[in-house]
């Protein structure tokens, strides 16, 4: 798996759209003529890549929205996988 | 258009409960019946001069709404050739404004820079261009028309205006032999996505079945090729390879059940659970002028009729598998074997199995040149 530095900056793939769907309580990843349905903390690192923020902009905001800490971890294996699938890409 | 309805679903989205399905999250336009081709492998009813006028443009605006008000979050807009429509552009941009994801599937013919102009600016977020072949003239042939130097400049427009670009290429007897230029093709116009679809048998495909099923040595050397092509290095296209149910052992699970996901619009208004649905007996399919998408998709008898498993007849009814391809296609089953609720023949445990393997044997004793002229699809 490829593996995520702390100072990029992830945004969603080119050619997909992030969006909140209210009939099924999730967000949604819409690609050509296909969807993906994001379980609630995918949904929530999801829309925080902008490509402005870093991996760790990404986890302080999470860590400070869910009274967490120690999310590093989560959110760069999550980022890593998202890149594999190409869900997301790395800004330069 | 797309012959393989079923390569446009996907199949993360899990089978909703029956009591209440969930909402049609794929919305199919199919805008209009009228094409400028006529390809051999189309999936529109045979009838389709029969059906009945094409809804108006606040018609399609107003289903948008309903759909997008239940949950309808993929729109198809297909056809017939959906440029042919030239409130295309209204439809669009209601439907970006309405948070869909819209995509056009399209010969390209209507095509030009102005018209692209206009879509990307009602916000189209995707295009699917269909080729018949890698070559004009088996193009041409194919669609009985002279569109292959078109669709090319199509190509290099959608390139231009940063689409995503999907080549569907439907694959029979014919143009199965040639997967390998169709791959160079479309990595020279710099394809994203290819759709290697083989022939989903009905309408005019339906008519013509004998003549456009490959032989198995064919859909193996065509497969071995895909994969190679795959494999290559530096190669960027996604490439999918959908192989005809008829040479398959279990039914694709059809539309992921009928009702589940899937909503098709005709051009006269006619709700669809599939876009062939139109042809099963016995039915009464409801029409958008006169019922709301609401009831359509949770009330109506057309709708209902095959969700769950209650429609079953043996080996389906008791078979483990039933929740995984639901019976396989219904309309498949009916054109087949008579009736609608009988397993799917593709089944190898349907005891109709044989009319499926004997049509593949008797495609594979066809002498290679033809004689008996394949059926165009015809205005006329």
């Amino acid at each position: 798996m490829t593996s995520i530095a702390t100072s990029a900056r992830p945004a969603i793939a080119r050619g997909l759209r992030l969006q909140w769907e209210p009939a099924q309580q999730a967000h949604v990843l819409l690609y050509p003529e296909g969807m993906i349905k994001l379980n609630s903390s995918a949904g929530e690192i999801m829309k925080r890549c902008d490509g402005k923020r870093t991996l760790i902009d990404i986890t302080a905001d999470l860590e400070q929205a869910f009274a967490a800490t120690g999310l590093a971890k989560d959110v760069e294996a999550f980022v890593a996988m998202a890149v594999d699938k190409h869900w997301l890409e790395i800004q330069p | 258009m797309s012959a393989d309805p079923n390569s446009m679903l996907e199949s993360r989205v899990a089978r909703p409960d029956i009591a209440r399905p969930g909402p049609p999250l794929w919305l199919l336009f199919e805008l209009t019946y009228r094409c400028p081709l006529h390809c051999v492998f189309c999936y529109n009813p045979t009838d389709f001069l029969r059906t009945g006028a094409e809804l108006a443009t606040d018609d399609w605006l107003r289903v948008l709404r309903e759909a997008r008000a239940l949950g309808s979050v993929q729109l198809g807009l297909s056809g017939g050739e959906p440029l042919v429509r030239d409130d295309l552009e209204i439809i669009v941009a209601e439907a970006h404004s309405l948070g869909f994801y819209t995509n056009l599937i399209t010969s390209g013919v209507g095509l030009n820079e102005s018209r692209i102009q206009a879509l990307k600016a009602a916000g189209l977020d995707h295009i699917q261009l269909s080729f018949q072949d890698s070559t004009r003239e088996m193009n041409d042939f194919l669609s009985s028309t002279r569109t292959f130097e078109l669709k090319s400049k199509v190509a290099a427009l959608i390139k231009k205006y940063d689409y995503p670009m999907v080549l569907n290429v439907v694959l029979h007897r014919l143009n199965i032999d040639h997967v390998e230029q169709i791959l160079d093709m479309a990595e020279k116009f710099g394809a994203d996505y290819v759709e290697l679809a083989n022939t989903q048998y009905y309408g005019w495909a339906q008519r013509n079945r004998d003549r456009l099923l490959p032989s198995r040595e064919q859909l193996r050397r065509a497969e071995e090729v895909t994969q190679r092509f795959r494999q290559k290095p530096g190669q960027r296209m996604r490439i999918f390879f959908v192989v005809p149910d008829y040479f398959e052992r279990r039914p694709k699970p059809c539309m992921n059940g009928l009702g589940s996901i899937f909503l098709t619009i005709t051009p006269d208004g006619t709700a669809l659970p599939c876009h062939a649905a139109r042809m099963l007996p016995g039915i009464e399919f409801p029409n958008v002028r006169t019922s709301s998408v609401e009831s359509v998709w949770y009330q109506s008898e057309g709708f209902n009729h095959f969700r769950g498993d209650s429609w079953m007849k043996e080996p389906c009814r008791s078979c483990p598998e039933k929740h995984k391809d639901f019976g396989g296609c219904r309309c498949q089953a009916y054109m087949l074997t008579g009736d609608a609720a009988n397993a799917d023949p593709v089944c190898d445990l349907s005891p109709h199995h044989h009319l499926v393997t004997e049509a593949v044997a008797r495609a594979e004793a066809l002498p290679r040149v033809e004689e008996k002229p394949l059926i165009f699809r015809d205005h006329r």
